[in-house]
């Protein structure tokens, strides 16, 4: 009997192995292999016809800490998350609360803000360059007609991350959405009949009882919305190229410029690495909390 | 006070559609207007098809919906196949060392492929795939979240089904294939949904591991098509967009819930 037992172990071990191996070696090569490796590529450094590479322990860091583009960059990507996660969760929130209440046009309405989400990032920038270009755009039109002289939006430092910011709460808002509709519709029907009979307005209803049942939510949506503000700069190629100058470069754009039009693979290798940090510390959070949210269920 | 809030939140609504939805209904209207009518907001102007002709001919635009359409097909097959077996294995099997690896597998959640591209093209350069569709595909297709999605999915079959199979003489293989495939058919159809919506948008990854038309998918090309180097006007810019989103969009406009319900599945886990 214990022999059967262990025959069945053994096979099961085999199988398991066998069916995780092809999934277990593209991990390897594209995740794993990968982070170790830029790790270890952020400590030599960059490798010239001259000098071969060599092991220069931190100073990739220092050097990148020294960059006065490289702060700028950091505080660009700050700021884009500072503006972008709570003003498209605010706005993502009004859109469920209304695409979920009795409301004339509601399929239309609920299309509306949805539609953006399946557009590619690329495409979404082409829309907005017609809205921004200077003289021609719709902004600048529409602004001509209170009399408000001609702005170029995108090639002012002063706007351009702003510009930068509009499309990508435009982008991301009809996305997050659907997440809290999906919570409004699990939110029983009695609550609001218990809240009508003792007298609670709609606002004190919205406030003191949907939103504190939708937080699971939107915790959940933050995280997202966090991966999104280093995630999302497919539109910087079209739009601003991070410029002008570097008033509207992110994270992710600069390290991509460092590997691909600079060539400087070892800082790009340790700024890379910063964001990993930065993701994992996301991760922390989204862990910590979802232990939370099993926790009230 | 609170019949004329009736009428405020209603019409708030339907403003922010209205703005929400313009940036769209601008551009595929000036993809049939000439540049000058359209920067100038004549509504009355005649419709016109020259924009698509002219964006046609700028570009091989049916090679990059080839490319694009190549790719991700070649990436949703490569994401069942692994995901299913990874996801199975986690769901049904038990064996030493799974929970560690499973762990492992949750962290690719974070570290994010976008992230990874200095090294990541290395290793297409090494494997020998740059610039090639298998190439662009690769990095994506042992998807963690696409395995977590299988292996919560599995988990909800009933074991007596699995019994049942077994006792009449199916094997391991053959189980996943008859009882637990057919029975995660709308968790298939909801991630091969977020997949190719993902994937016919990407645009960093296969920016930097293509080189050449022969590859470049529709996202790469609109990019080129549209820098400002190349000197096209915004009529032409706005007829190429549309035509390079319209098969995702009209998709989507034709299937709404299903999307929806997709994403939702997908994001919610």
């Amino acid at each position: 009997m214990s022999k059967h037992v262990n025959l069945e172990r053994r096979r099961q071990a085999i199988y398991g192995w066998l069916l995780l191996s092809p999934a277990a070696v593209l991990l390897s090569l594209f995740a794993f292999y990968p982070s170790i490796a830029t790790f270890i590529s952020s400590l030599f450094s960059k490798k010239t016809r001259r000098k071969p590479s060599e092991f220069i322990e931190l100073e990739n860091y220092t050097d990148l800490f020294a960059d006065p583009t490289f702060w700028i960059v950091v505080k660009n990507n700050l700021f884009y998350a500072a503006i972008t996660i709570p003003v498209s969760i605010a706005i993502a929130l009004a859109m469920a609360l209304w695409a979920n209440s009795k409301i004339p046009a509601r399929g239309f309405v609920r299309t509306a803000y949805f539609t953006p989400t399946v557009l590619p990032m690329i495409a979404a920038a082409n829309l907005w360059l017609f809205f921004y270009t200077p003289g021609l755009g719709v902004l600048d039109q529409i602004g001509s007609l209170f009399g408000l002289p001609s702005v170029n939006w995108l090639g002012q430092p002063e706007t351009a991350l702003w510009a930068v910011i509009i499309v990508t709460i435009w982008k991301e808002a009809g996305f997050f959405m659907i997440f809290y509709l999906a919570a409004l519709q699990t939110i029983p029907e009695d609550l609001k009949e218990a809240a009508d009979i003792e007298g609670c307005s709609r606002w004190t209803y919205t406030r003191r009882i949907v939103l504190p049942l939708l937080m699971p939510t939107t915790l959940f949506i933050m995280v997202n919305a966090m991966i999104n503000s280093v995630k999302l700069i497919d539109h910087l190629f079209i739009l601003t190229k991070g410029g002008p100058s570097d008033a509207s470069k992110l994270i992710l754009y600069y390290i991509w410029e460092m590997a691909f039009a600079f060539f400087d693979a070892p800082h790009a290798a340790a700024m890379t690495i910063l964001v990993l940090a930065v993701l994992c510390i996301v991760a922390a959070i989204q862990f910590f909390y979802l232990d939370r949210r099993t926790h009230y269920q | 006070m609170n019949a004329v809030l009736k009428y405020v939140e209603p019409g708030a609504a339907i403003l922010l559609a209205v703005i929400w939805i313009s940036p769209l209904m601008f551009a595929v209207w000036a993809a049939f207007h000439s540049t000058s009518d359209a920067v100038n907001f004549n509504l009355l102007s005649p419709w016109t098809l020259d924009n698509f002709r002219t964006a046609w001919d700028g570009a091989p635009w049916l090679r990059y919906f080839l490319n694009t359409f190549m790719l991700v097909t070649v990436v949703l097959i490569g994401q069942f196949i692994l995901t299913t077996l990874a996801g199975f294995a986690f769901a049904k099997l038990d064996f030493p060392g799974k929970n560690f690896v499973f762990i492992l597998v949750l962290m690719q959640l974070f570290i994010l492929p976008e992230v990874l591209i200095v090294e990541n093209y290395a290793m297409v350069s090494r494997l020998g795939m740059f610039d090639t569709i298998l190439g662009v595909g690769m990095p994506y297709m042992a998807s963690a979240f696409g395995i977590f999605l299988m292996r919560q999915s599995f988990k909800s079959v009933p074991i007596e089904l699995h019994e049942a199979a077994r006792i009449e003489g199916c094997g391991l293989l053959g189980i996943l294939w008859r009882v637990y495939v057919p029975l995660a058919k709308p968790t298939y159809l909801a991630y091969a949904l977020v997949s190719v919506s993902t994937h016919w948008n990407n645009f960093l990854w296969p920016l930097i591991v293509t080189n050449s038309p022969d590859t470049r998918p529709l996202t790469v090309g609109l990019s080129i098509f549209g820098a400002p180097e190349n000197g096209v006007d915004i009529s032409v810019i706005s007829a190429a967009t549309m035509m390079s989103v319209a098969p995702l969009l009209i998709a989507f406009l034709l299937f709404q819930r299903q999307f929806v319900q997709a994403f939702l599945r997908a994001g919610i886990k």
